[in-house]
Order: structure tokens, then sequence, then C-alpha cells
């Protein structure tokens, strides 16, 4: 071991105190900024605030056609009552869409590239004229109108969404619906190619979802292909989905891909995972809670405060009748 | 291992998730649901503190660098300040500051109840968490009261595994976590020999 006699090292040489204390603080804030950028960045990763902006473009072929359909908006979009329609925006970043994420604000991302052309959907089931549907072909059926509907998830928040679309009625009208047809299923798409997250397992794929013959006959049930006078974008259900707007979210089943009549209450997603939670109807009701949170009110996106949740989302006047006589507690 | 420098690393880090929150609202860039956005985050960092203050022991134990015991205090208080923004948030975002309706979710949904419970074990333990009240409490009585950490942590993961509706991944990642720390714990107990150096 080498012991240097102490004159090898000139005083001169001997850094400085005050120089040594200075690396140290400067090789500690060194350290500390590096770690709080790499924790920043973790945050970043896993916490996305999501509006990551997805600027939409529209799908490709019949973006056109269909804003050549839609009547000149003047006065911008509200629903009859006056409530405003919430943002472009907002509309499509905030999306359940178990198909591509569970993120609601992480489906516009992975959804950015659904190839929705060609697209075909199947009518079957107890009709006269059973028929395959190609898209555009199928959108012809009925001019497309603007309809501003509130829209109420589950999960107790709402919007106010400007669809573009026709009544479910003209097409079941078009292949001729048999007497004996009592409810409707739909089906959407199952090819986990394109909708990356079937392959998990959170639910059991593909999802359906079901309507008494009157449901679907009711001239407030829409199917959509459109917002804001533009196509659907993919997260909101490309290139076409249904809209039932006194009901739960969950039921306004996206990217449809056939639709079957039949003469038994049809199975559906969410009752088949839950049936405790999630009933076939589904009607918006401020009085019956769902077992994890109350039905009373409900966050509007856009607003602060929250509101209180309308009997069948407003819409009590026109469709109440459907389900005079029934217990809607028992049949929620 | 210079302990105040080790301190003010794991100060400075613990603050920056909820300091980016901070800035992302200023900026109104959570999302389309900013109340819900940071009532869920709040809650996850609530979770992520809990873990990480119940994983120094073992960690420190397995990694043999017996100082990181100076680190519990901060993970537990930051637990407890997340636990605290996450129930204000609810109380005033999703309840409007009304008390009958608070009261009513915390008994008829199970998971309001386990989110409360937890919250409410927290409150003794942050308040006991000053040297003062170790010596006040007595080490003995001190290490007992605060076994109560376990307790609130099960609770909280339980918490948010019945909130999700469908994809439990995160939840049951917790789960799975805190299943280890806590049966660390039990071998410990029961088992001693099966880990060494116990005594570090």
């Amino acid at each position: 071991m080498l012991i240097k006699k102490p004159e090898e090292i000139k005083s001169g040489e001997i850094t400085d105190e005050s120089i040594y204390h200075n690396r140290r603080l400067f090789i500690r804030g060194a350290v500390l900024a590096a770690t709080a950028s790499a924790t920043g960045l973790l945050y970043r990763k896993l916490a996305s605030p999501g509006r990551e902006k997805i600027s939409n473009t529209p799908t490709p072929t019949s973006a056109e056609s269909i804003a050549n359909q839609t009547a000149n908006q003047t006065g911008g979009y509200a629903t009859p009552g006056g409530e405003k329609a919430n943002d472009y925006d907002d509309i499509t970043n905030y999306n359940n869409f178990y198909e591509f994420s569970t993120g609601k604000e992480e489906v516009a991302v992975k959804a950015k590239n659904f190839i929705t052309r060609p697209w075909t959907v199947e009518v079957a089931g107890l009709v006269n004229k059973p028929r395959t549907f190609d898209l555009d072909d199928l959108l012809k059926i009925a001019p497309l109108e603007d309809r501003v509907y509130r829209f109420r998830c589950v999960e107790a928040w709402s919007m106010v969404i400007p669809w573009l679309g026709f009544p479910l009625q003209k097409l079941l009208d078009a292949v001729e619906p048999l007497s004996s047809a009592k409810y409707v299923q739909f089906f959407t798409l199952y090819d986990p190619k394109r909708m990356p997250n079937q392959r998990s397992a959170v639910l059991p794929w593909p999802y359906f979802e079901g309507l008494r013959m009157d449901e679907a006959m009711h001239p407030l049930t829409l199917l959509a292909a459109g917002l804001y006078g533009k196509a659907l974008p993919p997260q909101n259900g490309a290139p076409l989905r249904l809209v039932v707007p006194w009901k739960y979210g969950y039921k306004s089943i996206k990217s449809i891909v056939k639709i079957q009549l039949t003469d038994k209450q049809p199975r559906t997603t969410w009752n088949d995972v839950a049936p405790d939670e999630y009933g076939f109807y589904s009607n918006v009701n401020p009085s019956v809670s769902h077992p994890r949170w109350s039905q009373a009110n409900e966050r509007r996106i856009g607003e602060w405060g929250r509101r209180d949740t309308l009997m069948f989302n407003g819409y009590a006047d026109q469709v109440a009748g459907l389900y005079s006589g029934m217990d809607l507690k028992t049949n929620y | 291992m210079d302990i105040k420098f080790a301190k003010q690393i794991v100060f400075i880090n613990s603050v920056v998730p909820i300091a980016l929150l901070g800035w992302d609202a200023y900026h109104h860039r959570l999302g389309a649901n900013p109340q819900e956005y940071v009532l869920h985050t709040t809650g996850t960092l609530t979770l992520v503190f809990l873990t990480l203050s119940l994983a120094v022991t073992p960690l420190r134990i397995a990694l043999k660098l017996p100082w990181m015991i100076h680190l519990r205090r901060m993970f537990g208080l930051f637990a407890f300040f997340h636990a605290a923004t996450h129930m204000l948030a609810y109380v005033w975002f999703d309840k409007s500051f009304k008390l009958t309706a608070i009261v009513k979710d915390t008994f008829d949904r199970p998971f309001i109840f386990l989110g409360m419970f937890a919250f409410i074990i927290l409150i003794p333990l942050a308040v006991t968490s000053t040297n003062g009240m170790v010596r006040r409490l007595g080490g003995q009585n001190w290490n007992r009261l605060h076994k109560l950490a376990y307790v609130a942590a099960i609770s909280g993961v339980l918490h948010y595994y019945l909130l999700v509706k469908a994809d439990t991944r995160i939840p049951v990642t917790f789960g799975i976590v805190l299943g280890i720390l806590l049966s660390y714990r039990l071998i410990k107990r029961y088992f001693p020999r099966l880990i060494q150096s116990t005594r570090s």
C-alpha cells in the first residue's frame, strides 16, 4: 500500500473547501433534478390527462356524402329545452368503448386507425326480407337528420350530443318484421385485429344488446352514422351505432354488424356479466340506484356542479307509455 | 448514506405527481371530466404511497439498508395527504358537501364505506406520526397502533376493486403487491428463520 508522503501533495493542489461543497451541492442538485424528472415522466406515462387532441379524419368515403345530406346548421346545436350541446372535443375524447380500451380518455387514441370501409350490416331473424346491407346502401334508406339528444351514462355522467342519423324504424320497415318478432338484438363487430382490446377478457365478445320491438320502433330510437354533421369518428361507434336516449349509454351499441329479430328477450352483454347491476331495460331512472352509485344526479360534462337526473333522461313524455303497468324497480 | 439528502430526494419526488396534477388542472388539461380525473388520481396516489410505506420494512431488510426506516414516515404522511385530497374531491365534486347524501352513500355502498373506513383509520396514524407522539405512546404501543396501516391498505385496495366495472387489472395489481408485503410480515412473525438478517 502506497502511503504518500505529505510533501507529495502541495497545499495548492488541495481542493478549496468551498469548491468541494459547491461540487457536492451541484451533484446533489443534479440527482434531485434527474430523479424528479424521471418521476414526472413516469406520472405522465401512467396518468394520461387525455386531450391528446385526436384530430378526427372522418371515415374516408362517405364523410362527404353524409355532410351533403345534412341540413344547414344555422343556430348551433341545442336540445329543444335549450341545453347546449357538448364540445366536439369532449364528445370525441371521453368514451366508453371497451373494444379499444377501458380508459375513457384512451379510446380515441387506440381507435384512431379503425377502418370502417367496407362495412356490411346483416339484418336477419324473424323478417320477411332478410338482407345484408352495404353500409352506403343502408344510409340511403332514409334521409339523415340532426337529432340533439341527452346522453346519460350509467356511471352518472352525461352529455348533450348532436347525432346525425335516421330512426331505426326505417330500417326495420325495410326488412318487414314478422308479427312473431318481439325483440331486436344487435351485435358489435368482433375482430380483435381491428379492435385490439377484444384480445383481453374484460367482457365476453362480441358485445351485444337488445330492445323490445316497441322500443326499437319508437321514433326517438336512432341509427346514427354521424355527429356534429360529420361522419362518426371511430371512438364514437363508427360507422353505425344505435342511440336510445332514454336508456343508459351502454344500450346504445356501437359499430353494429348484425341485427337480429327474435321472439324471445335476447341476452345483453352487461346483463350477462352482472345481472344484479344491469337489467335488460336499463331505462334512466333517478329513483333506482345502481348498487355501486346513486343515479339521482349526474355530472354534465363541461359543467361544474351536478344536475338532477330526469326520469327517462327527460324523455318521459315520449316514452313513459311504453312501460305503463310495469314495475320499473324490478324491471331495471 | 446521508439521510437528510435521501429524505430530500424522496420528498421532492413525492411532490412531483400532485404538482403535475395541479399544473394540469390550472391549464385545464384534465380531460372532459376533470373532477373525476382528480378523484381517481388522488385515490390511486393514496394507494401508491400506502404501498411504498409498507414496502420500506421488507426492502430495508432485503437490501440491508437500515437507514431506509427514516423514509417510512414521509411515505405514510404523503399517503394521508392524498387520502385527504381524495376525500375532499369526493365530498365536494360528487356530493356538493351534502352531509345526508354522504352518510347515505357510506352506508348504502360497501365501496364507499371501505374508503371512509380506511380514511378514518389513517387519521390517528397521521396524528401520532411525530417524534413526540412516539415518545408519549411508547414504542410498543405506537407500533401496535400503526399496524392499522395494514387494515387501511387492505380496505383501500378493496374500495378500488369494488368500484371498477370490469377492468380489475390495476386494483388486482395493488392487491398482489399488498399481499406480498403482508405475507412477508406473517412469515417474519411465524417463521422468522425463513427471513435472514432480521436484526438489521
